[in-house]
């Protein structure tokens, strides 16, 4: 797999593969889309610079270890239920809040914290399954 | 809350509490630790000495804490005669027991995890004899078990220990399986869980139909507790563990605790035919074995053990009578056998300590050389032979007295068997109270046990010399026997009434009526001082015979062959042989084996509830398709074709992908866009994990699987297939609840500012469920990645086994099967190593 035109293609096509999948996850709330399949389209952008070079250097690249960051993940997910005990609400409920900047007015939620977990959890268990195959492999 | 509501639950929560922090107390004070560890249990102790002025007049003290108030499951907690006897008991030994136990432990390194194991014992001792709560009760009965089984296993460097920890623990905890089980039935058929509440309803059983099921679940609990005959087995294997652990839980505290069982349900179900005739066969029985076993072993510990099996196996033989005059003797017969039998322990865990020996065999003439300790033995051993002016003599006239009356329900010959039972039991008795008292401290001090210390002389015999904490408790424990004969009067009036008012229903002057005269000396003559001369007399020549009674005992137990302690190591093989058996056939480690169960498995669940509810679906009419969804439904098919035709792995793989993208189209087309995006993305993964697994796999050869086998591998799918195919029809045929749907749709936007209806279920709506599912989702992760790092290690092991030969290397690369290989060139491989094509 390790041709001329994959690789020259690779870095780019895991950037924009790995934005679109920050943008899927993003626009989940309103439209088609949300933390789960973000996940999976990050893990194949994963997948795929380790198909392009090796895996010691996607390793390199995202510092900490996959699984690491899933854990975070369900770490966040749990702490994003938190928030609604102070205001005498049940576990996970969700918890709005605007904030306006430059005139424009975003919405910080705890749901987004809670997805945001969900995304990392997927991202990093099936990045981690997958990137381990690749290693037993292509070494 | 009342006033001493709350400083009881404290005290009842001390040991727990204390509990953790044993280990520093003992690293912290070092040697003098001991009256900080002892503290404990007499503050227990202390506590609940005033309780006594209450409860003699007849009143009962409560105290309860919510744990889950909606099940009507409390921490609750009620005081009562019965409870108070066993908790001054265990109170008052505990601190014995704990100071001897400091002294005894002195060199071992783990000695403060040992108190904290002590004291989790003592805090779930107290909660049994005191919880009001059926489940409370429970959990505290399942907690002494734990606690034993620490306790026992506490050396758990040695076989022996383990193996009587690990037996101690599985025939207690069955026998709490079966308590779990008749308390669940009790709270249903009483519609209580609280036990001051379902006592007083006295004609429950008589509307139950399953009573004598339920009274059963209750002696198997009872029995394997209190270590009854066929389950007396355990008790002697639990000698494995340190001595202070035998005197306390193994003879004075926690096999008691079947006993307080039926002495505290006696109320309920005294009154079932059964009752007495199974407690009274079973515990003559253990009574016979265990005063039999106890002559048959020559180290002084198993003697004990054994007799205290049979001392258990007579206070349930006493309860099974059920006469007040009965239900007295048990009472003070057990007080006696705690305040001999724990002694007696400690004396030959001093032995023990002091010389390094406890076979009969080899010790004599110490008596000498440690008088103190030789004077608790012999006061101890007295009471124990029931000898005047003793209180164990005191209790053995009440057990006489009391048996005497059973002729009335039993009619003459079964008293006269009765009668003839006990005395050749407490004969024997009489006989192993010699062996321990006496044996090793009279006479001249043999000189095997000289050589094996190696010392010359007499005087330089001892390792250690017991010191001022290990005498402490047998003696004092030993003079409380003579004094309670002294006293009697006095523990009449506040121990014996109280209790015998909690199990008998009438006022107190009817209970004092039902009593027999006690005394510490024979003042005249009667049937039980006839008996209890006799006893003695008997009990005197088996003494003096008991080489030759130890031989007999011996050839016979050889005829017999076979006994409960084998017969649990067979039935425990015989459970694991079962268990793999079914295990390697279910889980063979073959995929295709795996495969075969699954899916056998989910035909049955499929198929079973339309034939037996004869409901099966409609057959829906022909459906109205655009053509271009007619083609994607034919993309999907030809998919599958050739998954199943394909000549390649690769191909088989690559199509696999192509049904799956067809059934993404599908559901794009058909309105459900989230979960068309998610397939493609899942499709996309699963073909590259797939590609990726099998590439490890000769990817040319496609299936090995011979015809009949393919054969059967396809009906199989097809069953699958049209059962799952029935199922989604019967669902749609049901008309659609659609509340849960009109609910998201009207407030998706409204309470959780979202338009995906889908997406603010999943982190919004149903956040918790998610929440699990992301659980599941990292732990397969994890195992995953476990699975695939030991596949590694040991390739790299083979491969460094196998560098010798660059031949052999390939041929076992292509045959070294993978995490999720289909299983067939295993099989192969077995069978031969047909798999490994060049």
């Amino acid at each position: 797999m390790q041709t001329l035109i994959f690789r020259a293609l690779a870095p780019y096509l895991t950037a924009l593969i790995m934005v679109f999948a920050v943008f899927v996850f993003l626009r989940g709330h309103n439209q088609p889309g949300g933390g789960f399949i973000g996940g999976l389209i990050a893990a194949s952008s994963l997948a795929i610079y380790g198909l392009a070079y090796d895996v010691r250097s996607i390793r390199r690249a995202l510092v900490v270890s996959p699984i690491a960051l899933a854990a975070f993940g369900l770490l966040l997910a749990l702490l994003s239920g938190i928030p609604s005990f102070f205001f005498h609400l049940p576990f996970l409920t969700g918890i709005w809040e605007s904030v306006w900047i430059l005139g424009i007015e975003i919405a910080l939620s705890t749901p987004i914290l809670f997805d945001l977990g969900v995304f990392l959890v997927v991202m990093g268990a099936v990045g981690a399954v997958g990137l381990c195959l690749e290693e037993n492999e292509l070494s | 809350m009342s006033g001493t509501e709350i400083p009881l639950l404290g005290i009842l929560f001390l040991p727990f509490l204390f509990a953790p922090f044993a280990p520093l107390l003992c690293r912290f004070f070092g040697k003098r630790a001991a009256p900080f560890l002892a503290l404990v249990p007499l503050l227990v102790f202390l506590f609940f000495l005033p309780f006594f002025f209450p409860i003699s007049e007849g009143k009962a003290i409560q105290a309860s804490l919510a744990w889950a108030p909606l099940y009507g499951v409390d921490l609750s907690f009620y005081i009562d005669g019965l409870s108070l006897f066993f908790v001054t008991l265990i109170a008052l030994i505990g601190s014995f027991i704990f100071l001897y136990a400091d002294g005894y432990l002195r060199q071992h390194p783990h000695r403060g995890r040992f108190f904290s194991f002590m004291s989790l014992f003592m805090g779930a001792m107290l909660g049994l004899v005191t919880a009001d709560n059926l489940i409370t009760l429970f959990v505290f009965w399942e907690l002494t078990s734990l606690s034993s089984f620490l306790l026992i296993g506490f050396d758990h460097e040695r076989a022996a220990a383990r193996r009587g920890a690990l037996q101690a623990l599985l025939v207690t905890g069955m026998g709490g399986l079966a308590l779990l089980a008749a308390f669940l039935f009790l709270a249903q058929a009483s519609g209580s869980f609280a036990l001051s509440v379902i006592l007083k309803e006295k004609d429950l059983l008589t509307h139950l139909p399953f009573a004598d099921g339920l009274f059963i679940l209750i002696l198997l609990a009872a029995f394997t507790k209190s270590a009854q005959f066929p389950f007396h087995f355990w008790l002697p294997n639990a000698m494995e563990a340190p001595t202070p652990v035998s005197a306390y839980l193994h003879s004075a505290t926690m096999v008691k605790g079947g006993v307080y069982l039926l002495l505290r349900l006696f109320p309920l179900f005294g009154t079932l035919p059964l009752w007495a005739v199974l407690l009274p066969l079973f515990g003559s029985a253990t009574f016979l074995v265990g005063t039999l076993l106890a002559l048959r072993q020559t180290d002084l510990k198993l003697t004990l053990a054994h007799t205290t099996v049979a001392s258990l196996g007579l206070l349930v033989f006493l309860i099974g009578i059920g006469t007040p005059a009965a239900l007295a003797a048990s009472v003070f017969y057990l007080l006696a056998h705690a305040l001999f039998k724990a002694p007696l322990f400690m004396v030959v865990g001093c032995l023990d300590h002091a010389v390094g020996n406890r076979d009969l065999r080899h010790l004599g003439g110490i008596g000498r050389l440690l008088p103190v300790l030789w004077g608790a033995a012999l006061l101890a051993g007295l009471s124990m032979a029931g000898v005047p002016p003793l209180f164990g003599f005191v209790a053995k006239e009440m057990v006489y007295a009391a048996s005497e009356g059973i002729g009335v329900v039993w009619g003459a010959r079964g008293e006269i068997g009765a009668l003839t039972l006990l005395v050749f039991g407490n004969a024997l008795m009489v006989a192993a109270a010699g062996l321990v008292a006496l044996t090793p401290f009279w006479g001249a001090v043999p000189s095997e046990l000289l050589k094996s210390q190696g010392s010359p002389s007499e005087k330089a015999l001892f390792l250690h010399k017991p010191g001022f904490c290990l005498s402490l408790g047998p003696v004092v424990l030993a003079l409380l026997g003579v004094v309670s004969a002294g006293s009697l009067p006095f523990l009449t009036f506040w121990v014996l009434l109280p209790v015998l008012r909690t199990l008998l229903s009438g006022g107190s002057e009817a209970v004092a009526l039902a009593l027999p005269s006690l005394h510490a000396l024979p003042t005249h003559l009667s049937t039980p001082l006839f008996l209890s001369g006799l006893t003695l007399l008997l009990g005197g020549i088996f003494y003096w015979k008991h080489t030759l009674l130890r031989s007999l005992i011996g050839a016979l137990l050889t005829t017999i062959g076979w006994g409960p302690d084998r017969g649990f190591d067979q039935f425990l093989r015989v459970l694991l042989r079962a268990s793999s058996a079914v295990t390697s056939r279910v889980q063979a480690g073959v995929m295709s084996v795996y495969m075969t169960v699954t899916c056998l498995f989910i035909l049955l669940c499929l198929f079973i509830p339309p034939f037996l509810f004869q409901k099966f679906p409609a057959l829906p009419s022909w459906p109205h398709y655009k053509l271009h969804e007619w083609a994607l439904f034919g993309i999907a098919a030809i998919g599958l074709l050739t998954v199943v035709s394909a000549k390649t792995r690769l191909t088989a793989i690559v199509s696999l992908g192509i049904q799956g993208f067809a059934v993404a189209l599908i559901f794009m087309e058909f309105g459900a866009p989230d979960l068309s995006f998610t397939q493609f993305m899942v499709e996309t993964l699963s073909v590259f994990v797939l590609a990726l697994v099998m590439t490890r796999l000769n990817l040319g050869a496609r299936d090995a699987r011979p015809g009949p086998r393919r054969l059967w591998d396809a009906a199989l799918a097809i069953a699958i297939g049209s059962g799952f195919s029935f199922l989604l029809l019967s669902v749609i045929q049901f008309p659609l609840d659609m509340r849960l749907s009109e609910f998201f749709t009207q407030y998706s936007a409204t309470l959780a500012h979202g338009r995906n209806i889908v997406n603010v279920i999943l982190v919004d709506f149903r956040a918790l469920d998610t929440l699990g599912e992301i659980t599941v989702v990292l732990t397969a992760g994890i195992a995953a990645l476990a699975l695939l790092r030991i596949k590694k290690m040991h390739q790299e092991h083979q491969g460094q086994e196998e560098n010798w030969t660059t031949v052999k290397e390939t041929t076992t690369r292509d045959c070294t099967p993978s995490a999720a290989e289909s299983g067939y060139l295993l099989e192969q491989k077995r069978e031969g190593g047909a798999a490994c094509k060049p």
